[in-house]
């Protein structure tokens, strides 16, 4: 007896974040799924008591969602986004991390905050202000530049910066830390057999990093496949971006402006496994490298 | 880009999800009290909740709570818009609404049609006589029921420079004709400004502007919606500024951007097609330009005429939730029809009242047009030649469809009638997805 009570100490002290996980994300979940599976149907006007009931329709929504050609083209714009994202992004944390971890930088802790400070701003303050700077009549920045930086041709370029602006800090913090941990006496057995610090950062830093690089990089894919804040805030100063601009803007439309939360429901799923597919899918692919000690 | 977001699922369940368990504004369940009004004493007043977003709403009720202790409002101030319509239809679903919702005429028929407000027929057969015929129809969709209390309305006017009109020798255009004709003769003489601007991001506006031409873009048959919004008198409206757009005549920069309000102050834009609560927005947005702006008529599409069409314009719903309907169809009715509400409605919350005898009884001119003292007149006699229509039952997507597809059409100058017809596609398209009956 005393050993089966032994045994459920445990549970109990797993019972809050059981009681949480199932109320915040399995009824959710669950709920989106049933959602999904459901549409409403009028008959006749339309108005007025009884005329709308919610039907099951089983797959349909998610057939509906699948076979959305608009939809493809948000996955295709991201995608096109997404590329420019991560390795202008995750270039630019590598390069400061780099830089910042060489001895020779002066000013590190000052350059270090400097670099993390857009990450503090929230997305949608980062986005407003990036948009002033691109509205032609108020834009300091026509004056030197003679672009449209919001024109049908660069807006995903203007988009792609504010993410770069605001998500670099965080990754270059990812990947300093890490450097830091490396113990500092490698460096010197590197600078004994004759190595330059550019010897060093691509032949020692680089490969002991690798890891945190494939950690960062799936991080910003997930955030990249998400993208919401900066096309849905930029939208009121351009007519370059429509309301699907990007999958997620699609299901914010399909729920709350068109008011068909059965589809937002079914699209949101297929958008989650989708990122499902390829962040683990990408874990697949540098599996090998990640996780080479083990 | 935030690494840390939550998922994507997550996002629109959780809404769903935390909708269910309270908006912040739980609205009363005080059943008891509201059904029989004799024990309202005891159990204590009837509390009712109200959703607007008219500015000083809640200086309006207090003077409604102190003189009825036994029915009290709270008002909770709402983002107005299309965001306002989404967030009741949310809560109306999650089975939480307030009791009391400001809706705007375009989207009540989406309200009725999610069954979430409440018929006031027989609450509200004593006030009908108060409005005009148009406007009562925007709340009876010209049906049987009668689905809310006419609040304001938004005939449509033209908002002109004065001085800048006199500095460029232009006359105040009569038809729209005219109206072309200026917009070029002005690019002529100063080619840093325009006449005006065609906003592909209000869909309201262009509403207005086919009302004026004569659209009936939804109307009810029997048992079965009629959908025509690619009509004859719209593809016209829609062509003549796509025209003007693409030959430079007029700006396509959208309405309430930065960049709108700087060309309004700076003098950049000489006219803003807008509705009678123009001079607050102007007031705001182009606080330099005060004095130097005046109202006249519409342009008419036929020398002659008097038309105007509507945008915006809203009215006080209850929602079918309620347990407390009576209660709050006392609150709306006074609210609308009494004289002593009328006058706090237009001092305090800036509205053109949809009451009748309140629009003749408007007096002072807005400050911000001090130099035009017969303002509330032109106002009434526009407001006498405007038409509405019924609006569908889907208007959200309508609205939808008006933005993506005018905003490619302003970005690729391509046809502004096929934005019309993807408008009328795209709406029908909805309808039958939802089993709609549509008539051919």
């Amino acid at each position: 007896m005393s050993h089966s009570r032994r045994n459920a100490w445990p549970y109990l002290f797993l019972t809050p974040a059981m009681v949480l996980f199932t109320l915040f994300l399995a009824v959710p979940i669950g709920y989106t799924v049933y959602l999904a599976m459901r549409r409403t149907r009028v008959s006749g006007l339309g108005l007025g008591k009884g005329a709308r009931r919610e039907v099951f329709v089983g797959l349909d929504n998610f057939a509906a969602a699948l076979g959305d050609a608009e939809l493809w083209h948000g996955w295709l714009r991201v995608l096109g986004y997404g590329a420019l994202v991560l390795t202008v992004m995750l270039g630019l944390a590598l390069l400061f991390a780099l830089l910042l971890d060489s001895a020779r930088v002066r000013l590190a802790r000052f350059s270090r905050i400097a670099i993390f400070l857009p990450y503090a701003v929230p997305g949608v303050a980062a986005t407003l202000l990036w948009g002033f700077l691109y509205l032609p009549s108020l834009s300091p920045l026509r004056d030197v530049l003679d672009v449209d930086l919001l024109g049908a041709s660069t807006v995903t370029y203007s988009m792609a910066n504010v993410a770069v602006w605001g998500g670099t800090g965080f990754n270059m913090l990812a990947l300093y830390t890490t450097l830091r941990a490396i113990p500092r006496d490698l460096y010197e057995a590197a600078r004994l057999d004759g190595a330059s610090e550019l010897q060093i950062a691509l032949r020692v830093k680089i490969p002991i990093l690798t890891p945190a690089i494939i950690l960062t990089t799936v991080f910003s894919i997930i955030a990249t496949i998400q993208v919401f804040t900066e096309p849905t805030t930029l939208r009121p100063l351009t007519n370059t971006i429509s309301s699907t601009w990007s999958p997620l803007m699609k299901v914010y439309r399909d729920a709350f402006v068109t008011g068909d939360l059965y589809s937002a429901a079914a699209t949101s799923i297929v958008i989650a496994a989708i990122s499902l597919v390829l962040s683990l899918g990408f874990l697949r692919v540098v599996r090998d490298r990640a996780f080479e000690e083990g | 880009m935030r690494a840390h977001r939550l998922g994507a699922a997550l996002a629109v369940a959780l809404t769903a999800a935390l909708a269910a368990c309270g908006s912040g504004e739980p609205a009363p369940r005080s059943t008891e009290a509201a059904q029989s009004p004799a024990s309202a004493a005891a159990q204590g007043p009837v509390k009712l909740t109200y959703w607007t977003w008219a500015p000083n709403m809640d200086k309006i009720v207090a003077v409604w709570n102190q003189a009825h202790p036994d029915i009290q409002v709270t008002v909770s101030k709402q983002a107005g818009g299309d965001d306002a319509a989404a967030k009741y239809l949310t809560a109306a679903k999650a089975g939480n609404p307030p009791d009391l919702v400001q809706a705007e005429y375009q989207h009540l028929p989406s309200f009725i049609a999610a069954d979430a407000v409440a018929d006031l027929k027989a609450e509200t057969a004593a006030i009908q006589g108060e409005f005009s015929e148009g406007l009562w129809r925007l709340v009876t969709l010209g049906t049987e029921g009668v689905y809310g209390v006419p609040q304001d309305s938004g005939p449509m006017m033209l908002f002109y420079r004065k001085d800048l009109f006199d500095k460029y020798g232009i006359e105040v255009p009569k038809t729209w004709q005219e109206y072309a004709d200026a917009a070029r003769a002005v690019r002529r003489k100063d080619p840093g400004v325009h006449l005006g601007t065609f906003s592909s991001k209000d869909p309201g506006a262009f509403t207005g502007l086919a009302q004026q031409a004569g659209a009936q873009w939804w109307s009810i048959s029997g048992e079965s919606w009629k959908v025509n919004i690619a009509d004859e008198a719209t593809r016209k409206v829609a062509d003549y500024w796509g025209g003007l757009v693409k030959e430079g005549a007029i700006d396509d920069m959208p309405y309430f951007t930065p960049e709108w309000n700087k060309a309004l102050n700076d003098g950049k834009l000489l006219t803003w097609p807008s509705a009678v609560w123009a001079p607050g927005v102007l007031s705001t947005n182009a606080p330099k330009a005060k004095g130097k702006w005046a109202a006249a008529p519409l342009p008419q599409w036929n020398a002659g005429e008097s038309f105007s069409g509507f945008w915006g314009g809203s009215s006080t719903a209850v929602s079918a939730k309620t347990p407390s309907k009576a209660a709050a169809a006392r609150f709306a009715t006074w609210l609308n029809t009494d004289p002593a509400a009328l006058e706090l409605l237009v001092k305090e919350a800036a509205i053109y009242p949809a009451a009748t005898k309140a629009q003749s009884a408007l007096g002072e001119a807005p400050e911000y047009f001090a130099d035009q003292p017969d303002f509330w007149q032109q106002a009434a006699a526009v407001s006498a030649g405007a038409r509405g229509f019924t609006f569908g039952p889907n208007v959200g997507v309508t609205y939808n469809a008006f933005k993506d597809a005018f905003d490619k059409a302003v970005q690729n100058k391509s046809s502004f009638s096929a934005a019309v017809q993807a408008m009328q596609d795209a709406t029908v398209a909805d309808m039958r997805k939802s089993g709609f009956q549509i008539a051919q």
